[in-house]
C-alpha cells in the first residue's frame, strides 16, 4: 500500500491547483450542507467556508512556522496559487462585470469620505493603542497605526521611519487582525448597521480598506456587494502608503514630540 | 470565443495595474495605488462600450462570468493561506489595536452611506409618482 500513497501524493503535489479546486469545493460542499442542516440558513455558507480557510490557516502555520497558512504544507501548495493575489485580483476585478455606474456615481463622494475618515481614525486608533501599551516614540506610534489601518500599509510606513523590526512584525500583525475580523464579523454585523445597498458597501470599503478582508466579508453577506466596496478598498492600501510616513507621522510627532 | 473575454479582462488588469504602479512611483511610494480599481473601471467602461454595439459575445461573457463566480472559492483558499498563528501572537496591541478599527468603523457606515440619499429620496419619489 505504500507504493501507492506515494503515488497519489507525487500526482497531488504535481497537480497543485487542480487538488485546490478539489479541496476547496469539497470544504465548500460541507459549509453549504452545514449552513443548510446544522444552522438552518442563519449562517451564509461562504461564511462557513472562510472560517473553516482560516482554520485550516492556523493549523498549516501551527505545523511549518511558515507565513501562508495551510499553503505551506506541500500537499496544499495549489491553495498558495489558487487564492494568490494575482487569481484573487482576476475574480474581483471579474465581479465589476456586474457593477451598475448609477450606484456607484451615487455613493462616489461618500466613498471618498470614508477613505480619509477611515485613514485618520485608524492612525489615531493605533497610536493610542500603541501608547497605552508602552510604544510612546512617534515613529513606534505611526508604525502600528500604519499596521491598524492594512498590513501591508504597516511596513512600508515602519519600513520609510526607520522603525524596529519588532515594532514592524508587530504593525503587520495588527492589520492580520484586522483583516480576518474583518472577514468573520461583517456577516454578523451587516444588517444592523445598514450594510445592505451597494451605496453602503462602496462606503464600508473604503471604511474598512483590507482588500482581503472587505472581498471575504462582503461575498459571506451579499455577493451582489462585492465589487462595490473591493472598488473603493483598493484605493485604501495606496492611500495609507502615501499618507503613512509623511502627514500621519507628522501629526503624531507634532502630539508626542 | 470565450478567450476574448479573458483577453479583455486580462488587458483592463494590466493596464489598471501598471497605471497604479506609476501613480505610486509619481506620489514616490513603493506601492501600487489603485490599480485594481482602474482596472475594474475599465472593464465596466469597456464591456458596456462593447455590449452597447453588440460586439460581446455571449462566449466571451462567459469567460469573463466563469472569474466572476470562481471569486468566493478564491476568496476561500486566500483566508486559508493567512498568517493566522501570527495574528493570534502578535499580542494585545495587535489585538485590540485590530479590532478597534474594525468596530469603530462599522459605526461610521450609516452616517456615511446618508450622503447619498438626497439620489435615493429622489429615487423613491420618482418610483411612487
Amino acid at each position: 500500500m505504500d507504493f501507492l500513497s506515494d503515488i497519489i501524493l507525487k500526482v497531488v503535489k504535481s497537480n497543485g491547483l487542480i487538488a485546490a479546486f478539489v479541496i476547496v469545493g469539497a470544504i465548500t460542499w460541507f459549509s453549504y450542507w452545514a449552513s443548510k442542516n446544522l444552522t438552518k440558513g442563519r449562517v451564509h455558507g461562504s461564511a462557513i467556508a472562510i472560517v473553516i480557510g482560516l482554520i485550516l490557516a492556523y493549523v498549516g502555520g501551527e505545523l511549518t512556522h511558515g507565513k501562508k497558512g495551510i499553503a505551506d504544507v506541500t500537499l496544499f501548495s495549489g491553495i498558495g496559487l489558487m487564492g494568490g493575489a494575482m487569481l484573487r485580483d482576476f475574480c474581483i476585478i471579474a465581479t465589476a462585470f456586474g457593477i451598475d455606474l448609477r450606484e456607484l456615481k451615487k455613493a462616489g463622494l461618500a466613498g471618498v469620505l470614508a477613505l480619509v475618515i477611515s485613514m485618520a481614525l485608524n492612525f489615531a486608533i493605533g497610536a493610542v493603542v500603541a501608547y497605552a501599551f508602552g510604544y510612546t516614540d512617534a515613529v513606534s506610534m505611526t508604525t502600528i497605526g500604519a499596521g491598524v489601518a492594512t498590513f501591508i500599509v504597516g511596513p512600508v510606513t515602519g519600513a520609510a521611519l526607520g522603525a524596529s523590526s519588532d515594532v514592524i512584525a508587530l504593525s503587520i500583525a495588527a492589520g492580520v487582525v484586522k483583516s480576518i475580523a474583518v472577514m468573520l464579523v461583517t456577516p454578523l454585523l451587516a444588517k444592523p448597521f445598514g450594510l445592505t445597498t451597494p451605496a453602503a458597501a462602496t462606503v464600508y470599503g473604503g471604511l474598512m480598506g483590507t482588500t482581503s478582508g472587505t472581498a471575504a466579508g462582503l461575498a459571506a453577506t451579499d455577493p451582489k456587494l462585492v465589487p462595490y466596496g473591493a472598488l473603493t478598498s483598493t484605493f485604501y492600501t495606496g492611500f495609507g502608503c502615501l499618507v503613512g510616513p509623511s502627514i500621519c507621522y507628522f501629526v503624531i510627532k507634532a502630539i508626542v514630540g | 470565443m470565450v478567450i476574448y473575454g479573458l483577453t479583455l479582462m486580462g488587458l483592463c488588469a494590466i493596464v489598471g495595474n501598471v497605471l497604479g504602479e506609476l501613480l505610486g512611483k509619481m506620489l514616490g511610494i513603493s506601492a501600487n495605488v489603485g490599480g485594481v480599481g482602474f482596472a475594474m473601471l475599465f472593464l465596466v467602461l469597456l464591456a458596456r462600450k462593447l455590449m452597447d454595439k453588440g460586439k460581446l459575445s455571449k462566449l466571451a461573457e462567459s469567460g469573463i462570468m466563469f472569474w466572476n463566480a470562481m471569486y468566493i472559492p478564491v476568496v476561500i483558499a486566500m483566508a486559508a493561506q493567512q498568517n493566522v498563528v501570527a495574528a493570534l501572537k502578535g499580542g494585545w496591541v495587535a489585538v485590540i489595536g485590530g479590532l478597534a478599527a474594525v468596530f469603530v468603523c462599522f459605526f461610521l457606515i450609516r452616517p456615511l452611506s446618508k450622503l447619498t440619499i438626497s439620489d435615493d429620496a429622489d429615487d423613491a419619489a420618482k418610483a411612487t409618482n
